[in-house]
């Protein structure tokens, strides 16, 4: 619990330090210093070890699961700090601002993790959101920005309506806001419950980008400068699937009967729509908005397999995914061709981002010896133990989305460029991809570095 | 710790060339030392090495979920591992001759998949069966897509979708299986007790052949593999259908005939009346061929389809004429393909048409040729007459209504790959020269190193088959003894 408290102060300090600091290099290692004081925060809380104690109970309950999700969304931040965090200087002058909002988000995300009340929840995504909708509106030069952020701030309103008159119903049934109380069956089948149950689902599926709620995405992450597109995509969403399972894991559980076939029939469209129409685009930014689209039809697998796998699952998805998509962005922010074509001959120029590149896309394809085969193979190992075909249907559409994401592959290794014109990468950049890409294959290789903390 | 000496080998290679980038003389010599080193710890463990504890390597790795890192070398595993090391010494002896561009990638991408070939052939483990598996595709795509000809792109992306779309059925498969062992285990023994119904063994069957009949490739199943084979650059290719197909029948007679008897003996059928449609239907596309790569492409899937439908022939000769012709077919195809490079790089084309009368101006390439070519349509006395003729053999004894179908038509196809390889031979060496053809091929000393041992090992087991079956003698029983469901039915 000390990292929400620490991560809120450190943003307030971020926004403050542009007053006394000029140099941007310096607030830039003043937030990387920042992450690794709330990681060691974090590493310390495992072993009960805290700076401060607060009565929360009722409220936040930071368990193992929450701690190791959150120990996940430091490491992700850190390691976006350090590839994007020179990239973030070209969006705008607001350099120091923009990183307290990254860590307002933070801790935002924090809360959303450890909630027990679903008050909490609603406080969580709400301090998520609104530095999101602002964050996606910083390029205020640029129209697609503006339209952006315009289109997510209605949306993303609508979703928190819908969520909170959920939290209502809940209410209703149950006369108060906690997640974890046991209640007796009679409730748990009232109208006003199941109503709740629904408009969680629903809105948790907004917040999340799960078909059919997912219009928002591509144009809010195309719009959005690509520094933000790849926190949004990665860090935020993998907090938020933590959540939406905490809820139905912990709460709606006994009705699992009503919301499952729900679940079932989100997975199998978020999986079409995404991987179908990533097939078809010719921009790679775009490209990966649809693959997170189709990566959260993966992770909502955890939602759907109520059991140990699929939890264990998301964190390795979060962690792989996460750190894969943040290394991708990073390097897309360098090119001026957005296209498949800005790729091209990529290895003769520069090998080691190439080949940091193919592993991250080899991960979020699903291959072995990278993260994302094991995360994807908790999943299907916990989808088929209720329904096989879904578990098949998941399969063939990661065989669909291997033919997107090795067009990059082909692109940067089997055609050469046409015009010669070279790209320019910090050293700093190809050093760090290689850190990510080499974590990306130990997490494919000892999961249980990570997935141990859960249990010891 | 043999065998895992076996795949430590090539992976020091892959790492100290990726790192250290050296020129062709210095990476072609370093992969035939290292290629060499294989191959001796392979002679050793014929000869010497043969404890179950130097045969087998077990280490925890990923435990939580039930796996473990283990690998033995059964039966099976030594006639492959045998195969694979033996290949790949040819292969690199021959490469010494040869140029190619960025050397050091192109030799460490092959010592990647010898690696990942020799775990698919030694994984004891389910899981680890399947992460060797996807660690065998991956360098053959990339060598491939990098070195290969004009339309390389599409054509090796269809091989890797193709592959990959097999391969995910089967983890389904595993995943399930894993979920039915009583402690949650990956590994073969413990997928070994479970009880499985007959409706579920048809189930798992499907999922798990398709992922094999993809990498065979058994018609109709093929379409990617005579592009792929005309695509890659030639070395790429010999390592394709000489080792990497193998992978596919590997998996029939460790992970699907073993595993799930009653549906093999229940889609036996089917199966083998693909194998021989395929045989057939390869053989007569063989004939139509013009380029020489397509033309071997064609004809090794009817080799395969005869392999195929020994396997389903479930009985004991079968499987020992199969594991015999695993061997020798892996070497007699590398022969081809070495021969089919040479022909190309000296004389610049591959079609049959603008070659003839090399005959003429080159005896030794002609000699070399035409005794491969015959070890590849079985004629007596070359090692491959032992494997089909235990094959064909087998097959007649199947235990099926229509086991003489499946006979006279894979006996047909012999005769096609007569007519296909001897047309083949004729309008190349035959006749009389012209343009491009008339200039004397001369093989350099690396070349006629290769091919020379090549032949030896075609004469030798062609006249005394005696120690490859001592070798498959064990295994071969044991698997049957594993499959043979046939023995309820009959009257004791």
């Amino acid at each position: 619990m000390n990292v929400l408290f620490v991560s809120a102060i450190l943003g307030v300090l971020l926004m403050l330090s542009s007053l006394f600091i000029k140099h941007r290099a310096y607030i830039h290692s003043l937030a990387l210093i920042g992450l690794a004081v709330l990681f060691a925060i974090n590493l310390a809380e495992f072993n009960g070890w805290l700076l401060f104690e607060m009565d929360l109970s009722g409220m936040l309950r930071f368990d193992r699961y929450a701690l190791v999700m959150n120990a996940i969304v430091l490491a992700s931040f850190f390691f976006y700090l350090l590839l994007s965090g020179s990239a973030m200087e070209k969006v705008g002058p607001h350099y120091a601002d923009y990183l307290a909002l990254l860590f307002f988000i933070c801790s935002g995300l924090f809360m959303v993790t450890g909630f027990e009340s679903l008050l909490i929840l609603f406080l969580g995504i709400e301090i998520i959101s609104i530095p999101l909708y602002i964050l996606t509106g910083s390029d205020k030069r640029n129209l697609k920005s503006n339209e952006a952020a315009l289109k997510y701030f209605l949306l993303g309103s609508f979703s928190t309506g819908l969520l909170l008159l959920g939290i209502a119903f809940f209410y209703g049934a149950r006369g108060n806001f906690i997640a974890t109380a046991s209640v007796d069956p009679t409730v748990m089948s009232s109208s006003l419950q199941l109503a709740a149950v629904l408009l969680l689902l629903f809105a948790m599926s907004f917040k999340v980008s799960v078909a059919p709620f997912h219009f928002w995405t591509p144009d809010v992450y195309d719009g959005a400068p690509t520094v933000f597109t790849s926190f949004m995509a990665t860090i935020v969403k993998g907090a938020l699937f933590a959540a939406f399972v905490r809820l139905f894991e912990d709460t709606f559980s006994p009705q699992f009967s009503l919301w499952q076939p729900w679940v079932a029939g989100f997975i199998v469209l978020t999986l079409l729509i995404g991987n179908l129409t990533a097939v078809f685009q010719q921009s790679v930014k775009r490209m990966l908005a649809y693959s997170s689209i189709a990566q959260a039809g993966f992770m909502l697998l955890a939602v759907y397999a109520i059991n140990g796998d699929s939890k264990e699952g998301l964190l390795l998805y979060a962690a792989s995914y996460s750190l894969a998509t943040i290394g991708i962005f990073a390097v897309l922010v360098y090119l001026q061709d957005h296209t498949f074509e800005g790729f091209n001959g990529l290895a003769k120029k520069q090998p080691i981002v190439a080949a940091s590149l193919a592993i991250f896309f080899l991960s979020l394809a699903g291959i072995p010896l990278t993260g994302g085969f094991l995360a994807k193979l908790f999943m299907i190992k916990a989808a088929l133990a209720y329904q096989p075909w879904l578990a098949i249907v998941s399969v063939v559409m990661a065989v669909v989305s291997v033919s997107y994401y090795f067009r990059v592959i082909q692109a940067m290794y089997f055609r050469t460029d046409a015009q010669s014109s070279s790209i320019e990468f910090p050293k700093s950049l190809s050093i760090g991809l290689f850190i990510t890409a080499l974590i990306v294959v130990l997490l494919g290789i000892f999961p249980e570095t990570i997935l141990g903390l859960l249990y010891f | 710790m043999v065998v895992l000496l076996l795949l430590l080998i090539p992976l020091i290679g892959v790492c100290f060339l990726f790192l250290y980038k050296g020129d062709h003389k210095f990476a072609s010599a370093a992969s035939l030392k290292l290629s060499f080193a294989s191959l001796l710890v392979m002679c050793f463990r014929l000869c010497y090495w043969n404890t179950p504890e130097q045969l087998s390597f077990t280490a925890p790795w990923l435990t939580s979920l039930g796996s473990s890192f283990s690998i033995r070398m059964d039966g099976l595993g030594t006639i492959l591992s045998l195969l694979t090391t033996a290949a790949y010494f040819l292969l690199f002896w021959y490469m010494k001759s040869r140029t190619i561009e960025r050397p050091a990638a192109f030799f460490a991408w092959l010592l990647l998949a010898q690696a990942g070939m020799l775990g698919v052939f030694l994984a004891m483990d389910s899981l680890l069966f399947y992460f060797f598996w996807e660690l065998a595709l991956i360098p053959m795509y990339f060598l491939a897509s990098q070195w290969g000809g004009a339309r390389r792109i599409p054509v090796t992306f269809k091989f890797f979708i193709y592959t990959f779309l097999g391969s995910v059925f089967m983890l389904i498969g595993i995943l399930y299986l894993q979920s039915k062992t009583a402690d949650h285990s990956f590994a073969l023994e413990s997928i070994k007790k479970i009880k499985l119904t007959s409706d579920q063994q048809s189930w798992l069957f499907w999922l798990f052949f398709i992922a094999f009949a993809i990498k065979l490739p058994v018609f109709p199943f093929h379409t990617w593999q005579p592009d792929t084979y005309e695509e890659s650059p030639t070395p790429v290719t010999a390592i394709l259908s000489a080792i990497m197909v193998k992978m596919g029948i590997l998996g029939l007679l460790r992970w699907v005939l073993p595993l799930f008897p009653i549906a093999s003996y229940m889609w036996g059928d089917v199966v083998m009346s693909m194998a021989v449609a395929g045989i057939v239907y390869a053989s007569f596309l063989a004939m139509q061929q013009v380029d020489i790569k397509r033309l071997i492409a064609y004809s090794s899937i009817a080799h395969i389809g005869l392999m195929t439908a020994g396997a389903f022939a479930l009985n004991q000769l079968a499987y020992q004429g199969l594991l015999i012709q695993l061997f020798t077919h892996g070497i007699n195809i590398l022969g081809m393909w070495i021969l089919v490079d040479i022909i190309e790089r000296k004389t610049g084309t591959r079609s049959i048409d603008s070659l003839g009368g090399i005959a003429q101006h080159s005896p030794t390439l002609t000699i070399f040729f035409v005794i491969i070519a015959l070890a590849n349509i079985a004629l007596p006395l070359t090692n491959a007459f032992v494997g089909e003729f235990l094959l064909f053999i087998g097959i007649l004894a199947t235990p099926s209504t229509y086991y003489w179908v499946f006979a006279v038509v894979g006996g047909l196809g012999i005769i096609l790959s007569a007519v296909y390889t001897l047309r083949m031979i004729r309008a190349v060496f035959y006749g009389q020269p012209n343009a491009t053809s008339s200039m004397p091929i001369t093989l350099s000393w690396h070349e006629i190193g290769a091919l020379v041992l090549i032949v030896g090992l075609i004469l030798f087991f062609g006249i005394y088959p005696q120690p490859l079956l001592d070798m498959t003698a064990d295994f071969s029983k044991d698997l049957f003894g594993q499959t043979d469901i046939t023995s309820l039915f009959r009257k004791s």
